[in-house]
């Protein structure tokens, strides 16, 4: 496998500072499964999972708890084996509820119920493809969205490039780091995989600059991986991850608007996903548990934590040593796209990608003030939008101006924001107007349906 | 906002060297005016007070340097209230205002005022060789706009003048060299991109040097153009915010400031044209904003 320096550069983009080095040389700990557990039927994109179970029901490691309902849709399984105390609406961390199925964790925990394992090089494509959709496996960089579906483009759009996403553009955040450094090996495989089930696509790994440990470590596993397939070092630059972004970074093709990458033969993974997807085949074991990254200057022991999907916030904190001083803000996620949760009730799911414990030295109330037209957040926008004219679109209430700006093409990156010096919340400003736009062509459709 | 104030502090200390005590009254009562100016407007309109973010202090130095030393301190007050109440209160404050409010203040000045904003009264400046007497040119724009004949405007030491700012003017353009290094400071810090002050000297010159006569370079050291390109015409609200939106606004800028210098003075031409150039060219930023939409990312060049 080659190494190369990545050939392009998409306009725009901000260097936040990143505060990597909280964790980035913290090997991955495991949680304990934690005596209480709420996971969610909506941890992927798309529908619901249908839940299976009723309280009292008593389930297993590894058991279908939730069932994959419509195209768009994941199977969820339990990560531990205990009782079913309650299934309930509960809020994850957008305030958006959810039916959750709440387990009481036993005190003795089998080893995990396993899917037969398959040797990938000799399965066929549609069992690889099968075992893929029934284990449950979503995106893993944070979008969620269906693996299965991902993997299985429609027969006229072929897939020329698979990229492996490792680029963890987010400060603070390491887990995909962390993954890379220790389980390339388990990339590996899962590229393989992949590979297999795309019909043999070119691969590209992209990997920021900021991490040369991960970079050492892909290079070791992947030397004498066959085809062709290539590291791509990207400049550390925010936001380097994004989709997109990274299609063209590494292989110079631009997504045109509404469109989804395989528009231009290109499949994007998170590196998270593809060693999920390994041990799905090869050990036969669904998705259950994530590396989620806790950092900040609020928590006491920053790690990178293993934990089972539906373990609440406040035993990730506990796990860690607890709050450090006065906590003023915790962020699900990342601080660039992130969501601030009002407690630590909320449980995590098969994308929480960190937890951020911050402080009053990192973070300051501020108050909006009018646009001065610096430019600054139009340099930053990596779609190139001109966010400052669409804030003021927004703030006049004129969505169709906003409309007309592009603002659908918002990625919601929220580069615009952190630079602008009148500390206006332009990603909200785009964020609303996208919602307005969506619930306006909803409303027309569901009337063009009833009058059809 | 503080970063333009270190910028300026070159081209202040030269208005003080040049035009002694004067100069300090000027900028104290100028940046005084301003600050209070805003402070009332704000109570008046029952909104946040806004004074702490450094826009007054900074309108009040950068008419303060529009001025001539000796314009009566009343008029220069009268002048700052305008450039706060009329050209920036009265639409919203910082961030809502169309014209530069500086220069907003200026040109009310030059027209209420017109006697006492074109008197120059300091007799230190002497040309240092050619044949014209200094007393009866005022500044070097007045002498491109008399037409010296004879007079040798490449002269090395002439060009010195205009450069360390030892000729007559208004207190802070004079200077180029002050002014250029607080310019060089904002492009460092990123406060500034070159677009505007290449475009509007690069219009200058151009302009200048079709027309012939006195050298382009001449025509930039001199009055108001170091000042207006690199502080004035970079004003973010008043200037277009995409990289050709400025230089479509620097190059306008140029060439009016340039009409307005070179015009026949016996129909009452002015000699210094930058203050209104940029006041016409904030007319047109909206325009030249909806000309100039930024590049989507769709519209990328694919590579392969």
């Amino acid at each position: 496998m080659k190494t190369v320096k990545s050939p392009f550069q998409f306009p725009g983009g901000v260097h936040p500072r990143y505060h990597k080095d909280l964790t980035a040389d913290k090997p991955i700990v495991d949680l304990p499964p934690p005596a209480t557990l709420a996971i969610s039927m909506s941890q992927h994109l798309g529908a619901p999972a249908k839940c299976l179970m009723k309280p009292g029901d008593h389930v297993v490691p590894g058991q279908l708890i939730g069932e994959k309902s419509g195209f768009i849709s994941a199977n969820v399984h339990s990560p531990v084996a205990g009782t079913v105390k309650a299934v309930e609406k509960r809020p994850g961390p957008t305030g958006a509820l959810a039916d959750a199925v709440v387990i009481e964790t036993d005190a003795d925990q089998p080893a995990a119920t396993a899917m037969p394992p398959l040797d990938w090089s000799t399965a066929s494509r549609e069992e690889l493809l099968a075992r893929v959709e029934a284990a449950g496996i979503c995106g893993m960089g944070g979008a969620g969205f269906p693996t299965s579906v991902k993997l299985n483009p429609p027969p006229d759009k072929h897939c020329e490039f698979l990229i492996l996403n490792g680029a963890e553009c987010e400060p603070y955040l390491s887990a995909d780091c962390r993954m890379m450094t220790e389980h390339a090996d388990r990339i590996r495989i899962g590229v393989e995989i992949m590979r297999r089930i795309l019909g043999g696509p070119a691969v590209r790994i992209a990997i920021e600059n900021n991490k040369p440990g991960a970079i050492k470590a892909i290079e070791k596993a992947f030397a004498d991986i066959s085809g062709d397939v290539e590291l791509v070092v990207l400049p550390t630059l925010y936001p380097q991850g994004s989709e997109k972004h990274q299609i063209y970074a590494t292989v110079g093709r631009v997504v045109p608007d509404g469109a989804l990458p395989i528009a231009v033969g290109c499949v994007v993974e998170n590196v998270g996903t593809a060693a999920a997807i390994a041990d799905a085949v090869d050990r036969g074991l669904p998705l259950t548990s994530r590396v989620t990254t806790i950092s900040g200057d609020g928590i006491t022991e920053p790690k990178n934590v293993r934990a089972p999907v539906g373990t609440s916030y406040a035993d990730l904190a506990a796990f860690c040593g607890g709050e450090r001083g006065a906590v003023r803000k915790v962020i699900s996620g990342g601080p660039m796209m992130g969501f601030t949760v009002p407690n630590l009730a909320i449980a995590t799911t098969k994308t929480t990608s960190g937890l951020l414990f911050l402080t009053d030295k990192s973070v300051f109330q501020y108050s909006s003030n009018p646009c001065i037209g610096c430019g600054r957040c139009l340099r930053a926008c990596p779609m190139g939008l001109d966010p400052s004219a669409i804030s003021c679109a927004m703030e006049a209430g004129d969505v169709a101006d906003a409309e007309a700006r592009g603002v659908m093409n918002c990625i919601e990156c929220g580069a615009c924001s952190f630079g602008c010096p009148a500390y206006r919340s332009i990603t909200h400003f785009c964020r609303r107007a996208k919602i307005s736009i969506r619930a306006r062509i909803a409303a027309e459709k569901a009337k063009a349906a009833k009058k059809g | 906002m503080l970063d333009v104030l270190i910028a300026l502090m070159p081209a202040a200390c030269c208005a003080v060297y040049f035009f002694g005590l004067k100069a300090v009254w000027l900028i104290a009562v100028c940046v005084g005016s301003t600050v209070g100016a805003e402070a009332l407007c704000r109570l008046a309109m029952r909104r946040e007070m806004s004074v702490g973010d450094f826009s007054a202090v900074l309108t009040g130095l950068l008419l303060a340097f529009n001025l001539p030393p000796d314009i009566p301190l009343w008029m220069a007050a009268l002048g700052s209230v305008f450039a706060i109440v009329v050209a920036k209160q009265i639409f919203g404050g910082l961030g809502y205002n169309p014209f530069n409010p500086a220069l907003a203040g200026r040109a009310f000045m030059l027209i209420s005022f017109t006697g006492p904003m074109t008197t120059w009264t300091k007799s230190a400046w002497t040309l240092s060789a050619g044949s014209v007497e200094a007393t009866t040119t005022a500044t070097p724009l007045a002498l491109i706009k008399k037409g010296a004949e004879g007079f040798d405007w490449s002269q090395a030491a002439f060009i010195k003048d205009l450069f360390i700012g030892n000729v007559n003017g208004c207190i802070g353009e004079v200077s180029a060299l002050a002014l250029l290094i607080g310019a060089v400071y904002l492009l460092v810090r990123k406060v500034i991109t070159w677009h505007i002050p290449v475009s509007f000297f690069a219009a200058v010159f151009v302009f200048a040097m079709f027309k012939g006569g006195v050298p382009p370079l001449v025509h930039i050291l001199s009055g108001g153009c170091v000042l207006g390109a690199c502080f004035m015409a970079t004003d973010y609200v008043t200037s277009p915010i995409t990289p050709l939106g400025k230089i479509i606004f620097g190059v306008g800028c140029g060439v009016f400031t340039m009409l307005i210098r070179t015009a026949d003075p016996a129909n009452g031409g002015y000699p210094e044209g930058v203050s209104f150039s940029i006041l016409v060219m904030n007319a047109f930023t909206p325009l030249i904003n909806r000309w100039t939409r930024p590049r989507p990312f769709a519209k990328l060049k694919a590579q392969s």
